[in-house]
């Protein structure tokens, strides 16, 4: 099972896929859990507190 | 009759006086094949009044998420069910931020925390962070961090922050109908702190929160009337699992009419380009933007939500030939 990492409904959808051009991950693709997320200028990070940092 | 285009000409081209709550409402009911004419005029009294150089900001947030507040338009407050959570960054991590905001020639870094107001926790991370950023980074240190008390503001000056933002977020008659936590006024109280502190205003907010054009008028005004160094004008990017989230990206075509209004309204102040203009506008709406009286940027990622690469605006800002605002010029 994997999750959309903008909406953490199950699967994958193209409205999501478009929004995170502008937008960082917000969900776990693996668990579902919301991740914690920093944005700077010139990037961002997220971590998941089970399956940690999750690449761009 | 004279247009208000014709009008706008005389007073705020010619005379540098900003438009009445009636005339800007007039450009924002302009029709669509009289946008271009408004845009040209505001570019004209932009470069009369502030001249060819953009000044060009990175903003970070300090403390993301978990706001007490309900700004229906915010994925911050922690009274929706908004996936944003609640992080902090830590000093090294703002230091590095404000050295990459630096590289892109910019002359602001504002640290913004979601906050309705900051508390000794917050006050301390900013004391050292503000330090840490100023031993390391030649860059101005601005800051936004909700309603203020007098000795925060004090201390926000002892600290060397010399720009404070604080947004009415819309007109005071509408906004009941976007916070319901807060008033418009204590936001004013706070702004007027600010102002008498000695630190500069910076003052915008959030155009297609579901205002009138009439209520968009007032909002231009009442920022008129404030006078404040600094416009930071944003276009709603409607957030998922806020009060607001539904909302449909505004027409940008109106997008383009406020621009125009707004710098109508306000001659002589930096107004700036911030969050969803990607969205509302896509790139070439940038260029037009910055050809139709925006003389600012906010460039690379904002707090939640991500930017243009900030080479995409410079590399425009070059080829529109506009400098970029030096620090020097800043001082």
């Amino acid at each position: 099972m994997t999750y959309c990492d903008r909406c953490g409904d199950e699967g994958v959808h193209e409205a999501c896929a478009q929004a995170r051009a502008l937008e960082p991950p917000r969900y776990c693709r693996h668990c579902r859990r919301r991740l914690k997320v920093q944005v700077v200028p010139s990037g961002w990070s997220a971590t998941c507190v089970e399956h940690g940092a999750i690449d761009g | 009759m004279a247009s208000i285009l014709d009008h706008a000409r005389i007073t705020v081209l010619e005379q540098g006086v900003g438009l009445t709550q009636a005339g800007i409402l007039e450009v924002l009911q302009l029709p669509d094949d009289e946008i271009e004419a408004a845009l040209q005029l505001a570019h004209e009294v932009r470069m009369r009044w502030c001249g060819p150089e953009v000044e060009v900001e990175g903003i970070v947030s300090l403390k993301t998420g978990g706001c007490p507040e309900d700004c229906h338009f915010c994925s911050q407050s922690g009274l929706f069910s908004s996936p944003v959570r609640s992080v902090w960054l830590d000093i090294p991590s703002l230091v590095e931020a404000a050295k990459q905001t630096a590289a892109t020639g910019a002359s602001e870094f504002c640290i913004v925390a979601a906050v309705r107001g900051p508390d000794a926790k917050l006050m301390k991370q900013m004391r050292d962070g503000v330090a840490a950023i100023k031993a390391a980074v030649d860059i101005n240190v601005a800051a936004s961090l909700g309603m203020l008390t007098q000795e925060q503001v004090d201390d926000l000056v002892s600290m060397g922050v010399h720009r404070y933002n604080h947004n009415l977020e819309t007109c005071q008659s509408y906004f009941p109908n976007v916070v319901s936590t807060h008033t418009w006024e204590e936001r004013w109280t706070t702004l007027k702190m600010v102002r008498e502190s000695g630190m500069e205003v910076c003052c915008g907010g959030i155009i297609g929160l579901g205002e009138t054009l009439e209520q968009r008028a007032e909002f231009a005004a009442q920022l008129a009337q404030l006078q404040p160094h600094e416009v930071p004008l944003n276009f709603l990017n409607p957030r998922p699992g806020t009060p607001l989230g539904d909302r449909p990206v505004m027409d940008p075509k109106d997008a383009l009419r406020a621009i125009a209004a707004f710098r109508l309204a306000l001659p002589k102040t930096i107004l700036r380009y911030a969050g969803g203009r990607e969205i509302t506008l896509g790139d070439l709406g940038t260029r037009d933007g910055l050809l139709g009286g925006i003389n600012a940027v906010i460039v690379g990622n904002y707090l939640t939500t991500l930017g243009r690469p900030a080479t995409a605006d410079l590399e425009l800002l070059q080829e529109l030939k506009m400098p970029v605002k030096a620090l020097s010029a800043t001082l």
